[in-house]
This record gives C-alpha cells, sequence and structure tokens, in this order.
C-alpha cells in the first residue's frame, strides 16, 4: 500500500546569514498510513522541526518531494494544521477569538459556533474565553495553540514539542486527549517530542532520526494496544530499545570527535 | 485634615473673589464690560464642587480604593486659583506689568464671551481643516505603509520617495503648493496631510515588517489567504507602531495647521491669534491661545482613549 503521506528522497538546505550551507536534512524516505500516529525521536538539530515545516509547507525541500494523497505539497493550508513549540498565539485576539481564528478565516464560524465552547472546554480553558494571550501561563497558551488547530479539523495535524512547557498531570491528560481525538476525527497525527515514554505510550510508528548527518535511524512500530500500560514488558522493552538507538548513535558521534 | 484639603479650594476662591472685586483696579488698564474672571471664579468653584462631591459618592457606593482620594486634586484646583488670583492682581490691579501685553483676566476672559461668534466660526474652520488634512494624510499613509510592508516591489519603488520626500518639513513645501492649488484652503489641507503622512507612514512599514514571521505561518496553516495575513495579521499586530505614528502625526499636524492658517486663510484659530496680534489685541490673542489648548488637549485625550481601547491587549506593555 502507498502511503497516504510520503517523504520522497526530501533533502533541505539552509544557507545561513553567513553565507554557510546548513545540512538540516539529508535524504529522508517515509510512508504514513492514514490515522496513524507517528513520533519523531531524536536529539536536538536532527531535523524533526524541519521535517514538519516542510510537511506544512513553510519550507520547500532543496531536493525530493512530498506528497499527501498523491498531491506534492507545495504550499500550507489547514488540511495540515501546525502546533509549534511556541504557542503563538496572536497576543491582540483573546482566547475565543484565538481559537476561532481559523474558522472565521475560513467562513465556517457561522455553522459551527458551537465549536468553539467545546474546544476551549475540551482543553480546560472555560471561564478564560475574554483573557488575552499575556495573561495565561505558558501551559495554559500551550493547550490554547492546540485548540486552535484542533478545531479546524485537519487531517493531519503536526505537532513539534507540543507538551514540554506542561507539567506532568496536565501532560498525560492532554496525551490521552490527543489520542482521543485523533481516533474520533480519524485524524493522522506526527508529533516531534524528547520523550521516549511519550512516543512509546502515543506512536502506532516511532521515527529515531540522528544528527550529522541529519536523517532517520531507524523505524519502529510499535504493535501494543491501546490504551497502553506504562508498565507493561513489552513498553519497557521498546522503551530501552529506543534508548540504545539513541544512545548509540550518540556514541558514534564522540567517537567522530576523538579522532 | 481632610476636611480642610477639602476646603482649599473654596478659601483660594473667596480669596480670588476679594481680590478681583473689592480691590480697585488700575486706571492704566482699558476698563472691562464685566468682570468675567470673579465670574468665571464662580463658576469654576461651584461646578468643582458638584463634581468633586459626585465623585466622592461614586467612589463610596463602588467600594474601590480610587487612585485620587475623594476631592480630586483639591490642592491643585487651590493652588490654580492662586496662581490667576496672584495674576489678576499683578495685572490689572497693581499694573506692575506692561498693560498692552498683559491685560486684565477680565478683558481676556471677556474676548471669550463677548468674541464667541467669530471664535466658533473659526474653531468649525481649523476643526474642518484639520479632519481633511489628517484624514488625507492617514489614509495615504497608512495604505503606502501597508504595501510598503507587504510587497517587496512597492518597498524598492517607494521607499527611496519616503526617505527624500518625508523629512522635509511640510511647511517648507508652502511656495510650491501655492502654485499647485488655486485655493487657499486646498493647499492648507496639503501641509497638514504631508505632516500626518510621513510618520504614519514610516511606522505602519516598519511595524509590519517587524512582526514575528510566526504569527503569518501560523496563519497560513489556520487557512488564512493573503488579504487575511494582511488585515488579520499584519495591521493588527503592527497596530501599537501604527498608533505611534499616528500620534506623532497628529502632534505635526498641530504645528502644520497654525503656519497653513497664516496661508491666505480667511478664518481658523490659528489665523484669529495672528489677527488679533496684529491688531494689538492681546486680550484676543490670549483668549485664542486658551481656545487652541482647550482643543488640542481634547483630541490627544480622545487619541489616547481610543488607544487604549484599540491596544487594551498589550495593557502592561504600553508606555506612552
Ligand atoms: N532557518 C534556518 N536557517 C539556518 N539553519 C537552520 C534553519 N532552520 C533549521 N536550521 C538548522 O537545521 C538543523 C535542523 O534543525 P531542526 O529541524 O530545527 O532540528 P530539531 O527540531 O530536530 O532540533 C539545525 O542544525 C538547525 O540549526
Ligand atoms: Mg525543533
Amino acid at each position: 500500500m502507498v502511503g497516504y503521506i510520503r517523504f520522497e528522497g526530501v533533502k533541505k538546505n539552509f544557507v545561513t546569514l553567513e553565507g554557510e550551507t546548513v545540512n538540516a536534512l539529508s535524504g529522508v524516505d517515509l510512508e504514513i498510513k492514514k490515522g496513524d500516529f507517528v513520533c519523531l525521536i531524536g536529539p536536538s538539530g536532527c531535523g524533526k522541526s524541519t521535517m514538519l515545516r516542510l510537511l506544512a509547507g513553510l519550507d520547500t525541500p532543496t531536493e525530493g518531494s512530498i506528497f499527501i494523497n498523491d498531491t506534492k505539497v507545495t504550499k500550507p493550508n489547514y488540511d495540515r494544521g501546525l502546533v509549534f513549540q511556541d504557542p503563538n498565539l496572536f497576543p491582540w485576539l483573546n482566547i475565543y477569538d484565538n481559537i476561532s481564528f481559523g474558522l472565521k478565516v475560513r467562513k465556517l464560524f457561522g455553522e459551527r459556533k458551537k465549536d468553539v465552547n467545546e474546544f476551549i472546554e475540551l482543553v480546560g480553558l472555560k471561564g478564560f474565553e475574554k483573557s488575552f494571550p499575556h495573561q495565561l501561563s505558558g501551559g495554559m497558551c500551550q493547550r490554547a495553540s492546540l485548540a486552535r488547530a484542533l478545531i479546524g479539523h485537519p487531517q493531519a495535524l503536526l505537532l513539534d514539542e507540543p507538551l514540554g512547557a506542561l507539567d506532568a498531570f496536565t501532560r498525560m491528560n492532554m496525551q490521552d486527549e490527543l489520542l482521543r481525538i485523533k481516533k474520533e476525527q480519524d485524524m493522522t497525527m506526527i508529533m516531534v517530542t524528547h520523550d521516549v515514554d511519550e512516543a512509546v505510550y502515543l506512536a502506532d510508528k516511532i521515527v529515531v532520526m540522528t544528527p550529522r548527518p541529519a536523517k532517520i535511524e531507524s523505524i519502529i512500530d510499535v504493535k501494543l494496544s491501546q490504551p497502553r500500560d506504562r508498565n507493561n514488558p513489552e513498553f519497557i522493552r521498546l522503551r530501552s530499545e529506543i534508548l540504545q538507538i539513541l544512545d548509540f548513535a550518540g556514541k558514534e558521534k564522540e567517537v567522530e570527535y576523538t579522532i | 485634615m481632610n476636611k480642610l484639603k477639602a476646603l482649599l479650594p473654596l478659601i483660594s476662591a473667596a480669596a480670588a473673589e476679594i481680590v478681583a472685586l473689592a480691590v480697585p483696579d488700575s486706571s492704566l488698564h482699558q476698563k472691562s464690560a464685566h468682570p468675567y474672571f470673579a465670574y468665571l471664579i464662580a463658576i469654576v468653584t461651584v461646578v468643582y464642587y458638584i463634581a468633586a462631591i459626585l465623585y466622592a459618592h461614586s467612589v463610596k457606593k463602588s467600594g474601590k480604593v480610587p487612585d485620587n482620594p475623594p476631592f480630586y486634586r483639591a490642592t491643585f484646583v487651590a493652588g490654580a486659583v492662586l496662581f490667576f488670583n496672584l495674576l489678576n492682581l499683578v495685572t490689572v490691579k497693581l499694573a506692575l506689568l506692561p498693560t498692552l501685553y498683559f491685560p486684565s483676566l477680565d478683558r481676556v476672559f471677556g474676548a471669550l464671551v463677548e468674541d464667541r461668534e467669530l471664535i466658533l466660526k473659526c474653531i468649525g474652520f481649523s476643526l474642518s481643516l484639520l479632519i481633511k488634512g489628517v484624514l488625507g494624510g492617514l489614509i495615504l499613509g497608512f495604505s503606502m505603509g501597508i504595501a510598503v510592508g507587504f510587497s517587496k516591489t512597492a518597498a524598492y519603488w517607494m521607499n527611496p520617495i519616503i526617505r527624500f520626500l518625508g523629512p522635509i518639513p511640510s511647511t517648507a513645501w508652502i511656495p510650491v503648493l501655492l502654485v499647485l492649488f488655486s485655493k487657499a484652503s486646498s493647499a492648507s489641507a496639503f501641509i497638514i496631510g504631508i505632516s500626518v503622512w510621513f510618520p504614519t507612514t514610516v511606522l505602519t512599514s516598519s511595524g509590519i515588517s517587524n512582526v514575528k514571521n510566526s504569527y503569518f505561518e501560523v496563519s497560513s496553516t489556520l487557512g488564512a489567504k493573503g488579504i487575511h495575513k494582511i488585515f488579520k495579521i499584519g495591521v493588527p499586530a503592527a497596530m501599537p507602531s501604527i498608533f505611534l505614528g499616528l500620534f506623532n502625526g497628529i502632534c505635526g499636524s498641530f504645528v502644520a495647521l497654525m503656519t497653513a492658517e497664516m496661508i491666505g486663510a480667511k478664518y481658523g484659530i490659528g489665523w484669529y491669534v495672528n489677527w488679533q496680534k496684529d491688531m494689538m489685541a492681546y486680550s484676543n490673542v490670549y483668549a485664542g491661545l486658551i481656545v487652541i489648548a482647550v482643543l488640542f488637549y481634547l483630541i490627544i485625550t480622545l487619541l489616547f482613549k481610543v488607544r487604549d481601547k484599540v491596544l487594551g491587549w498589550q495593557k502592561g506593555v504600553i508606555k506612552w
């Protein structure tokens, strides 16, 4: 079966202000099935954010192409929602208007007005509709930005370390919410995370990446059924397997340095 | 202590009334038809106490701690009345200052009353000129700023023009404008327009270029198209800067208005002051200056109110 989302030989180079060429992604091939939850994991600088930005259409690959539903990705659109690491709420709009922004620009606000309150409740921000972003904590802003992306029912939701700023309890809650929403809306989710535990808990497929050169090191299918138990022996085995791959990649680099 | 404070304006006003009515005027001063200064002090005192009592009531009812204690600025009001009392004393009562340039307060305030028809007409003229000029300059500045902020081509062609023509003081255009426009009022409106246009354009375009790129990126993943990015992201995000430009422009427009009214205007408050000066009617000059001060004060206050409304979202950030 041909993947719903396909990266075909995707390379991305950036030219820095000093004129140097940075190889942010060197040759990525990846297929993602519709409705899958994919986690990208790896040390910083290995091109995870770059992959999401390319898929979102905010940057274009230097080489290769990305397809979604057999259509080549050329520009951003609401079928691919993106939640940045930084909440990036619009500071001039209150929480309610931030969350309904997408519906308004797509002229759907009239018919789907009641969804706004639903999503505000979903992310636990009831009572803060009239607050402005600067009045809320970082975690609250991140939840608002999640609601803002979710409300448009994107086919694929791209998440760049969205839960990093949340406390452990809220974080676990949001993980379960993400799984629930994904199932309910038949969404494909691709999430960057630093947390191996989070990846094993959520993902159907874990893509482990390494830097220098920035590429995919290995792809692990997680066969555990949902909901997952963090103490299940298979869960623990997978976690240590991934840690080993990451650790090994790290060691390999150390050797490179000592030469 | 507080009771005494509340009485201070009354005491000061009583003193002013006694000086105004009981001390004889110097014979060097021209007579005024009515004791206008005494009237004014009486009116100010009554209005002040009514307002202060109403304010104290509303504070008590709401139970909030007010920024200003009840009897709003009592000491200041008392002091201000005292200042005018002394001024009255050294002018009309003792004639210690040159009587031509420092007319009696009765005649200054009298000019406001007796010349009210002409003054009102002048205010109307000035305001209509100001509105025409400011609106024109604002619309042009705003649209050029947006174009330059969003389009590289527009920036390429317009930036040199803006940088070259913008810094020319608007009044330096007068000789050219008198040739270009057959009507003096169009030339005047143009001068005001230029003075608003420059800061508005520069601060609109720089505000837009400084908007965080990720706001545009987020909006495009939410389905925003070009027009949304301009008017739903770029403009609101740049609003603090745009407002600063508007504020600078409006302040500049006051200067421009006064100058503009000197080129062949038939009415206008700046023209009034100038004309009265030529006639050596200094009481009317001061009356005109008072009108200008009040008028511009009201405009600036209105602008601040609008700013608080429009830029409320960044409360705690704005400090001007
Ligand atoms: N706009 C850019 N200009 C220059 N270099 C960039 C840019 N974006 C990313 N990079 C570089 O590309 C590499 C991969 O970045 P990124 O995808 O953000 O990594 P990750 O998200 O995995 O931490 C890094 O070395 C980073 O410095
Ligand atoms: Mg990143």
